[in-house]
């Protein structure tokens, strides 16, 4: 994936980060992403994010849970081996109610688990960039993609005016690639541990 | 910005006067610390423990569950009492991060990640006595329908014990996806602090490259609330399948429709014995009272005392069905069996009673409710009751068939069997020991999520509103 320049403003206040994004966006530049240590309700609206449809694909692997325990029991003891159980029916769905629920279950969170994990593109030894140090810790970093005609340092003094406390130009690459963190700089090395 | 309102009244959820980054520093200061003498200490005794535990499933297997000494009538013994009551106390976290969840309980937020990972290794350690009591061992898999070679042979699907299979199996896997997601985020954290190149390389490596981006958070609340909504009825399911175990036999003391209910309830009472004992330690030694505040120790009080209530109900209940319905068999063992204290395990159902039923009681005081001693030896006394009551329900409803030259034997445990059950306490608080030094053990997230709306330092203060004057009051509000 080719290299791109971005300008990295970074908030140490949700309050201020909702009218910077709005500005941001009113001023017509392209915010490539805002990373945050936590959820913060209403900013993926304020980015004009569409809703996820992830809850629609739990549903769509729950019923595949049921229909494949429903249609295997079914099968299994029906047609491929009818086993006598005290001459009770073949067909004996209140008893199946159990695991067709588990199954259900099952499918719907793993199905999820890793579609969301797909969608996201996470896994184990998956390297992004990633913008700030601090952006998992307590600062919320919005990261605004240049294009040629973005003037770098009116930009940044236009973030500066709107409560960024950092600003910063970084050309990195937005994707992931396999790779390993250790090879990143380690900008708390020389930290004191104090003994818990 | 706040996001949620929150009233004045409640307490605070998080202590002292914090913001973003104290939070983070206070919950990984355990992880990046070296461990204590007293971790040291505990983790050896455990490992200890576990040891014993593998050298009794050793003899297990070499010489067959015949070292056990159960008998004729008595053919679950310990070692069923066991996997209930590990499962039982597997449903609290589910419960505190699941049900809590959908019910928008704030106070969650700073027990729900312990809680889970408390989960996970019951449900760890439940699952080994099913496993270890199927003697040929080796032939566990025989449970799994998938096309054999004899026949094909299909397990039985109309069985209760299939369906736990499928239960516990089905709640271990949400249960463990659940709580791998939510520390999704929490190791990033620590990765994005690693002082050494092995442990960056470690927490990058377990937090999948999390970058906190916000279309990600969109997808994760997402996730949580539908696995939330998934893990609800599944908690209920799970016990309930345990229950059916039992109450679909027609052994008298199990053929009881109040099972389900009964069973559910009493997992949600010793899951919660099991947190409290579990927390009230663990905010001592990692001084996190800031975020494990009295207000979370009270609110896992409450509801210890009301299921502790509905078991007591159900135990009655049970009394008056075995009178009620004129039944030999089942007045024999209700009311001879179990209620006499002078029958042979007359012993195992008064200590049940006691507590169960009789000593939570005390939670109705708000002082005892917010005293730590009490709290921690309440904690121990409701497990040992609720150990007792799987005790209860299988030996006493066992013992004495319906065939009097089998009665002779009183069945009392081998030491391998204990020491079976004492190694799953090693594999317990093995797994528990580590989690705590290298987990974050609260949510980092989540408590920053509800620090601007619950922190104590960000909520206006109740006392502020009682000192304004009453007509500045009435010229504010009134229309």
């Amino acid at each position: 994936m080719a290299k791109k320049k971005f300008v990295v403003g970074c908030f140490d206040d949700e309050a201020v980060l909702f009218p910077a994004v709005k500005k941001v966006r009113t001023a017509g530049y392209k915010i490539h992403d805002v990373y945050t240590p936590f959820a913060v309700h209403g900013l993926d609206h304020a980015l004009g994010e569409r809703e996820t449809s992830l809850h629609t694909a739990g549903f769509i692997y729950g019923i595949t849970g049921t229909a494949t325990a429903l249609s295997c029991i079914s099968w299994i003891f029906t047609k491929d081996w009818p086993l006598n159980i005290g001459g009770k029916p073949h067909f004996a769905l209140p008893a199946w109610i159990p695991i067709i629920f588990e199954l259900t279950v099952l499918f719907a969170a793993v199905g999820m688990v890793l579609t969301f994990c797909y969608l996201c593109q996470m896994a184990p030894f998956v390297k992004k960039h990633h913008f700030h140090a601090r952006a998992t810790d307590d600062l919320f970093v919005m990261v605004i993609e240049c294009t040629d005609k973005t003037n770098v340092e009116d930009l940044k003094s236009f973030l500066s005016n709107n409560g960024a406390i950092e600003t910063d130009v970084q050309v990195a690459e937005a994707g992931w690639w396999l790779g390993r963190y250790d090879k990143d700089e380690l900008p708390f090395e020389n930290k004191q541990i104090v003994a818990a | 910005m706040h996001l949620k309102y929150e009233s004045q009244l409640r307490e605070p959820l998080v202590n002292g006067d914090k913001n973003y980054h104290q939070v983070t520093e206070d919950i990984v200061r355990p992880i990046e610390a070296k461990p204590s003498r007293l971790w040291y200490i505990g983790f050896f005794i455990s490992v200890s423990l576990l040891m014993f535990g593998v050298y009794s499933v050793y003899r297990d297997v070499t010489y067959g569950i015949g070292q056990w000494n159960l008998n004729k009538t008595v053919g679950w013994g310990w070692d069923i009492t066991n996997f209930v009551w590990w499962v039982g106390i597997g449903h609290a976290g589910t419960l505190i991060s699941a049900v809590l969840l959908l019910f928008r309980q704030g106070w969650r937020t700073g027990v729900n990640r312990a809680a889970e990972a408390m989960t996970i290794f019951a449900v760890m350690c439940a699952g080994q006595f099913p496993i270890w009591h199927m003697g040929r061992v080796w032939m566990a898999f025989f449970v799994l329908p998938y096309p054999n070679t004899r026949g094909p042979l299909w397990v039985n699907f109309n069985s209760p014990l299939l369906w736990d299979v499928f239960a516990i199996s089905t709640y271990f896997t949400v249960s463990l996806l659940f709580w791998y997601s939510g520390l999704l985020p929490d190791l990033a954290t620590v990765r994005d602090r690693a002082f050494t190149k092995l442990r960056k390389r470690l927490y990058g490596i377990a937090s999948f490259g999390w970058s906190g981006s916000t279309k990600h958070w969109q997808r994760h609340e997402s996730l949580s609330l539908v696995l939330a909504g998934l893990s609800t009825p599944l908690v209920l399911s799970v016990h309930t399948i345990v229950s059916f175990d039992f109450a679909t036999s027609v052994i008298p003391g199990w053929h009881t429709t109040i099972f389900p209910p009964y069973f559910v309830a009493g997992a949600i009472f010793s899951g919660f014995a099991m947190v409290q004992s579990l927390l009230v330690i663990t905010r001592k030694v990692f001084e996190m009272e800031d975020y494990i505040t009295m207000g979370h120790i009270e609110a896992m009080n409450k509801v210890i005392v009301l299921t502790g209530s509905i078991v007591g109900i159900a135990y009655l209940t049970e009394l008056f069905m075995g009178w009620y319905s004129q039944n030999k068999f089942e007045g024999y063992t209700f009311w001879y069996s179990r209620a006499n204290l002078f029958s042979p395990y007359g012993w195992s159902y008064w200590g049940m009673m006691t507590c169960n039923v009789l000593s939570p009681q005390i939670f109705w005081f708000r002082k005892m409710r917010r005293n730590l001693f009490v709290t921690f030896f309440m904690s121990i006394i409701v497990n040992i009751g609720m150990w007792f009551e799987r005790f209860v329900i299988i030996v006493t409803s066992l013992y004495r068939d319906y065939l009097p030259s089998s009665w002779s034997v009183y069945y009392r445990p081998s030491i391998w069997e204990v020491g079976f059950y004492m190694g799953t306490f090693g594999l317990f608080f093995t797994c528990f020991f580590l989690f705590a030094k290298y987990f974050p053990v609260i949510a980092i997230a989540e408590i920053k999520y509800v620090l601007k709306t619950s922190g104590e330092n960000y909520k206006e203060k109740v006392g502020h509103i009682e000192v304004q004057p009453m007509e500045a009051f009435v010229h504010d509000h009134a229309h």
